[in-house]
């Protein structure tokens, strides 16, 4: 699908994608030639249709989970399918840090945290607050692995050292992870 | 009336990356598929003539050649390999490079929509945020299937045996998935109703230039335990008629044997509860033939077809003469 700026004979180009999470989506092209913009509105039948092929308009912010179709899809999924190995607790995805308990939070290390977005190539451990944690804890075990490790790929892309309720809203938000 | 170009005239891209991801799908499933020797699909078209219990027992019997086997279960709507290889609650798991499959009998591991689903008798349902779920299940489906090749950590394999549930059309899209799919073992009964299905199963796999296509004849007769003869169950002999009018050769004649169904009913396939037994040995003929193929290059993994010939001629392949009565 592409759409043509008549006026100016040229191909608009994505710039945003919007998911208010009634499972409608919004996609913004504009044209290079003149500026111009457009919304393309989805319906949730059809913004099912584009989800079920496992893919995203205008590319994906974080790489592709494992079975991330099947588990964010599937109605009735067992809640014990999937191991602990990497569920919350996980130290594997805490870098350097400790997993502790829920109400402590996960720490990363000693050094001091930058800034949002300072450190945009940050490759070093993600914090997760307790509140975040307390929030991720609810998320079925079905899919609480594969959720976690979006939002700590997500911390990483945007250069953010510590996860919390507030930034998890902004990539739920981002990244069209209504329900998680 | 105004003339615009069409979508083929412009050739500059949205920067959507829809084509791009899905190109990106494909090369994470050849990734996959390139640490598999062979990817092998256990199809037939027709339902009910036990292709869940030859996957099972050939995976069991791969198995305990020595074989490195992996089952995956594409029938999503109808899955019974946990079961049938004694895991019907096993645990995945969860990994950033893909998700571990529970081991099931002979230490076979499997992935199966059975393993994800609650309730044991739930059909399967898709999230359904706005209706019309006819319009995206078959492809969710499809996904479902790419994700059960692509996102397993099925690591290093010789054989990874694929169980196509019953339609044409599930061969269809699965070959879709798997363009180069070196092996089909097309399961059958001896009755003519099956004869006449899976003829049009074999027609499309033959179409889809699978170098390696053979039959599996299950049910292929009953040994009375009173008298210890043999008798047919079906009238006729479809499977041996497709043979030779299809020019395709049966690989193993798999008998009737009621304890087949027990076995796996339980997670103990037969091959394994009696492994010197008739049915072992029909198993062990269909292995061979597969091994066969595989050293004599028709076949050489998935995606990397090297032969473009078809295997032997009608009838039984030499590694099965003598094994039935």
């Amino acid at each position: 699908m592409k759409f043509l700026c008549i006026s100016c004979d040229e191909v608009m180009a994505f710039a945003e994608r919007q998911i208010p999470g009634d499972g409608t989506m919004a996609a913004v092209f504009q044209c290079p030639g003149c500026d111009r913009e457009m919304a393309m509105l989805t319906n949730p039948m059809e913004t099912q249709l584009v989800s079920s092929l496992g893919v995203k308009v205008g590319g994906r912010e974080v790489p592709a989970q494992p079975m991330e179709g099947v588990r964010g899809g599937l109605a009735g999924g067992r809640d014990s399918a999937f191991s602990e190995e990497e569920d919350v607790g996980g130290a594997d995805t805490v870098p350097g840090g400790v997993a502790s308990s829920s109400s402590q939070g996960w720490e990363g290390d000693a050094e001091p945290e930058p800034e949002w977005g300072e450190n945009p190539r940050y490759t070093g451990p993600v914090h997760w607050s307790p509140e975040a944690v307390d929030r991720l804890q609810r998320v079925p075990r079905f899919v609480r692995g594969m959720v976690k490790r979006i939002y700590t790929d997500y911390a990483r892309e945007k250069g953010i050292p510590t996860l919390t309720p507030e930034i998890m809203d902004v990539a739920r938000a981002e990244l069209g992870l209504e329900g998680m | 009336m105004r003339k615009f170009r069409t979508y083929h005239d412009v050739d500059k891209s949205t920067g959507s990356q829809l084509l791009e991801q899905v190109l990106d799908q494909r090369s994470r499933l050849a990734e996959r598929l390139a640490g598999i020797g062979q990817v092998v699909a256990v199809a037939s078209g027709k339902g009910g003539v036990g292709k869940s219990a030859v996957t099972a027992n050939l995976a069991v019997t791969l198995s305990a050649m020595g074989r490195r086997v992996g089952v995956v279960d594409a029938d999503l709507n109808g899955p019974s390999l946990a079961r049938m290889l004694g895991v019907p609650r096993g645990v995945l798991v969860d990994r950033a490079d893909g998700v571990v499959p529970p081991k099931g009998a002979a230490g076979v591991p499997v992935i199966s929509m059975e393993l994800l689903q609650e309730a044991e008798d739930a059909p399967l349902r898709w999230q359904d945020p706005g209706g019309d779920t006819f319009i995206w299940q078959s492809t969710m489906e499809t996904n479902a299937l790419r994700e059960f090749l692509a996102d397993v950590a099925w690591g290093e394999l010789d054989y990874l045996l694929v169980d196509i549930p019953p339609g044409t059309d599930k061969i269809g899209r699965f070959l879709e998935l798997v363009p180069a799919l070196p092996v089909a073992l097309l399961v059958t009964t001896p009755s003519e109703l099956s004869r006449a299905v899976v003829a049009r199963s074999l027609r499309m796999v033959r179409e889809a230039g699978i170098p390696s296509v053979a039959l599996v004849a299950n049910m292929s007769g009953y040994r009375c335990p009173g008298c210890g003869e043999r008798h047919p169950i079906f009238p006729g002999d479809g499977a041996r008629r497709l043979s030779e009018e299809g020019s395709v050769p049966i690989w193993g004649e798999i008998p009737f044997d009621p304890r087949i169904s027990e076995d796996t009913d339980r997670g103990r396939p037969r091959v394994l509860e009696d492994p010197e037994g008739e049915v072992a040995q029909g198993f062990r003929q269909v292995a061979l033939h597969l091994e066969e193929a595989a050293g004599e290059g028709k076949v050489s993994g998935a995606g990397k077809v090297s032969g473009a010939g078809q295997v032997s001629g009608p009838g039984k392949a030499s590694p099965h003469e003598g094994s039935q009565p």
